[in-house]
């Protein structure tokens, strides 16, 4: 075969106290998409950084076309040709399509910027991925799938060799998964490189002619897609047998344990004007419902309004039999419910503190200012939770912004099992965490359901509402449109609902 | 020969605590600290000389202490407000308030120095509380929001003095700026309480932790259950507090009220001795220590420069310069940046500091081919 696109040779990267890439090799054709898989904390991302100089490295070899390359910024990449689309959309909202697309090289005229020009090639950039937009619109009026596109058309615009897309699709629901896919299939068609980083294993079947899987920094090895079964690729990413992996799968939640059928919350149209249409919820202790509905269908927002974050307008809330009415998180806290946000950089974690910082917060915010939890004892709770959830951290002084995606959803649910909550309301637990994480946030809200605590479980993927909950809600369109009691849960059941148009059935 | 033996004395307890703090965030301002006053030690003749009259202390070391009170003072208040992501432009007006408040219940309304100082310090507390309302309770931006005070402060101290500069001859009052406690000035005194005051805030409420946890991610924060308004509000009342006090002490030097002077531009000296302090200015992690000791460089560079006879309208410039190096000294991404120059190319550089930095360079082949 030919040179390769891309040659990695034995690169590695340490932090202080952990060795993230370990000799690591990697081999990309032209016109290939290629699968990047492994659990968080992997290396899958550092990889990216050092390959596309956010990171310095330690050892090894870059090749380019043949060329040893070592950019030193991602700047410095994008001019030799690889581009990087993140999982975040890392565009400014402000701004417009055509502004987002040429920010950083638009064509000048003696200084002054040539808008023409820009409006022209921005609207060039979108025609290779046969989208055309008003360029002239500000990026924020359009949805989430549509600035994912114009990201990816900023990173074409750079005559790019090697396009990375780091989790593009954990935002997008299935139509526009699959547009997305159409367009990076022609675009592997015209000679692209694409390196294509997600957790869903069903698009890496779909879209990747060949899987490089890591595995504590080390690789694992690579395969061609098509030769490699399901099940072994989740072995080798766990680094578990096969026949482990299978009996994770089969796991199904029974009512057995709802401990007595008054409900620990009981909503009553609760609703919000522009945000939630009134809707009926009860979650009794012991029980998992769950929350499923497409992107934007009002899942987070009912989170919201049970979470004293924003204010219900309309309804009842009775937590225990007691009637609430929270103006603040603060409110919800004290009546036992705890919450773990979909946005865990925005609303989750605390960045530049430890670990040890972050898991006593909000038990310390419920003592007060003055009640200070000593510090002995914020030690042993750290470290009962680091052993207990199996928090991959060097020890519990290590900032948190250091930790890999799982290991801070983690963190953040010891947090709240810290404050002893009666309510649990998981907002996307396991969106961006990998296979072995999420088995075991899945097998935690198993646990907490024996405990006899009430949970709200909010997932995108169906497979997990099945196979977590005893009653499914379902959303549309930012009301309730069915739910689903044991027996009638599945899949299919649930994406009929969600289909259904003019389907409502009468309030039970 | 005894000024020699104090020199070498305070030089080899001053090198030891250096030597304890490397790979601290505070070594670089303790470090700067020093060189200013090295170079001091050599330069400025009479700088060192300390002597003891009537049982006090007197030299220019102590006159540093006792001038760097007001900054060291404001710092305190100021680097808890930086912690939250914001910034209390209006400290120095405070100053002048609380000098007004004192003074003129002490001279106009004949009223015991105790009643002037404690109405004058609760005076700066409502006054700290008015920009707390402003930022937590309304949302303003704080540069906005205290800039509201830094303007129209010294107007209003203008007002409670009629427009008139009130000198006083009270013994209490006076004490608190030029009295001595033992051997050393009052106002060391004071800056110490304060300072114990702060850590007990610090290590022995949440408020330390609910401050860091504000300032870095102000909605997780509100998430987790923190009341982030009521942490914001504190902030600006204790930074009111501090410059109460730097107020009194102000007045008390020159014992006299002037509302137009006292205090003028110090609340830019107390943000740059948080900042020289090694806090940043985005909020987060903060250095108590550091911001105090930031005050006594700031300090110790103004008192230099007039000691060199650099005449005051220029000293800024000097000055200015100074503290730029400092802050580029305390970037990790500076000092690696510097040291690809100082070291051969092609090995890699240990971190200089505690935290994990992520920028810290190594040096790749790429480079050592090119060199």
């Amino acid at each position: 075969m030919a040179t390769p696109l891309l040659e990695i040779i034995g690169l590695t990267k340490g932090f202080p106290g952990v060795k993230a890439l370990d000799a690591v090799d990697f081999a990309l054709q032209r016109g290939e998409i290629h699968a990047l898989m492994g659990e968080n904390g992997a290396g899958k991302s550092t990889l990216i950084k050092v390959l596309t100089g956010v990171f310095p490295r330690d050892a090894g070899d870059t090749r380019l076309e043949g060329h040893v390359i070592a950019p030193r910024s991602p700047r410095e990449a994008e001019s030799l040709g690889i581009s990087t689309v993140y999982q975040e959309v890392n565009l400014i909202p402000h701004l417009s399509v055509a502004e987002n697309i040429c920010l950083g090289r638009q064509p000048t005229w003696f200084g002054v910027i040539r808008w023409g020009a820009i409006a022209r090639r921005a609207r060039a950039a979108l025609a290779r991925l046969d989208l055309s937009l008003d360029v002239s619109r500000q990026l924020s009026s359009y949805s989430i799938a549509i600035q994912q596109l114009v990201a990816i058309a900023r990173a074409l615009d750079i005559s790019a060799k090697l396009l990375i897309l780091d989790e593009p699709t954990s935002s997008l629901d299935r139509t526009e998964v699959e547009e997305l896919f159409k367009k990076l299939r022609k675009l592997r068609d015209g000679g692209l490189g694409i390196i294509f980083i997600t957790h869903f294993l069903d698009q890496v079947y779909e879209i990747s002619d060949s899987i490089t899987v890591l595995r504590n920094g080390c690789r694992v090895g690579c395969f061609a897609t098509r030769d490699l079964p399901r099940i072994n690729l989740v072995s080798h990413m766990i680094g578990k047998a096969v026949q482990q992996v299978e009996a994770l799968g089969q796991k199904r939640a029974s009512t057995a344990s709802i401990r007595s059928d008054a409900p620990l919350l009981e909503a009553r149209g609760l609703g919000r004007k522009g945000s939630l249409q009134p809707l009926d919820l009860d979650v009794r202790p012991g029980e998992v419902v769950g929350l499923a509905g497409l992107l934007g269908s009002g899942r987070t927002e009912t989170a919201r309004l049970l979470f004293g974050v924003d204010r219900p307008d309309q309804g009842t809330l009775r937590i225990g039999h007691q009637a609430v009415r929270f103006n603040s998180p603060r409110a919800a806290i004290r009546c036992g419910i705890a919450l773990t946000p979909e946005d865990r950089k925005v609303a989750g974690i605390i960045p530049n503190l430890t670990v040890r910082e972050n898991i006593v917060l909000a038990l310390q915010a419920s003592r007060g200012n003055w009640r200070r939890l000593p510090v002995a004892e914020q030690e042993k709770l750290t470290d009962r939770f680091i052993h207990a959830l199996d928090i991959k951290t060097p020890n519990r002084e290590q900032v948190i912004r250091n930790l890999s995606g799982g290991n801070q959803q983690k963190v953040l649910l010891a947090r709240w099992l810290a404050t002893k909550p009666r309510l649990f309301v998981l907002d996307e637990p396991t969106r961006g965490i990998d296979v072995g994480a999420k088995a075991e946030v899945e097998k935690l809200i198993q646990s907490l359901r024996q405990e006899g605590l009430g949970v709200l479980f909010i997932s995108s993927e169906l497979e997990e509402v099945v196979r977590q909950s005893q009653r499914v809600v379902v959303l549309r369109d930012r009301r309730k449109v069915d739910e689903l009691t044991e027996g009638e849960i599945s899949e299919e059941a649930i994406m009929h609902s969600i289909a259904t148009h003019n389907l409502e059935r009468p309030a039970a | 020969m005894i000024d020699w033996i104090i020199d070498l004395l305070f030089w080899i307890v001053f090198g030891t605590i250096l030597f304890f703090l490397r790979g601290k965030r505070i070594f670089w301002t303790v470090g700067a600290l020093g060189l200013l006053l090295l170079f001091n030690q050599f330069f400025t003749p009479g700088f060192f000389h300390i002597q003891l009259l009537d049982g006090h202390l007197y030299g220019s070391r102590i006159d540093v202490l006792n001038q760097g009170a007001k900054v060291m003072l404001l710092s305190l208040g100021m680097v808890f407000v930086i912690a939250t992501g914001g910034v209390d432009l209006s400290v120095g007006a405070v100053m002048a308030i609380a000098a007004a408040v004192s003074s003129r219940l002490l001279v106009t309304e004949h009223q015991p120095a105790g009643v002037a100082i404690a109405v004058a310090l609760v005076v700066s507390i409502l006054a700290g509380a008015w920009n707390g309302m402003l930022v937590a309770g309304f949302e303003i931006q704080p540069i906005v929001a205290t800039l509201v005070l830094m303007v129209a402060g010294r107007g209003v101290a203008q007002l409670i003095t009629e427009g008139q500069i009130i000198n006083f001859l009270d013994p209490t009052m006076v004490y608190l700026g030029n009295g001595h406690l033992f051997a050393l000035p009052f106002t060391l005194t004071l800056v110490l309480l304060m300072l114990l005051l702060a850590f007990f805030l610090v290590r022995r409420t949440a408020l330390g932790l609910f401050i860091e946890s504000v300032g870095d991610n102000d909605e997780a924060s509100r998430y987790s259950g923190i009341n982030a308004r009521q942490v914001k509000f504190l902030v600006y009342a204790f930074s009111g507090l501090c410059a109460g006090l730097a107020g009194l002490v102000a007045c008390s030097n020159i014992k006299s009220a002037d509302a137009n002077n006292i205090g003028l531009y110090l609340e830019l000296d107390a943000i740059l001795a948080v900042v020289v302090g090694g806090t940043s200015l985005q909020g987060g992690r903060f250095y108590l220590i550091g911001a105090v000791v930031g005050g006594l460089f700031i300090q110790t560079l103004t008192t230099t420069l007039y000691a060199r006879n650099v005449s005051s309208d220029i000293s800024p410039v000097p000055k200015a310069l100074v503290i730029i190096a400092v802050c580029l000294f305390q970037s990790e991404s500076f000092r690696a940046r510097l040291s690809r120059f100082v070291r051969p190319p092609g090995r890699i550089l240990k971190p200089l500091g505690s935290r994990p930095s992520q920028n810290l360079s190594t040096v790749t082949p790429h480079d050592s081919r090119e060199s």
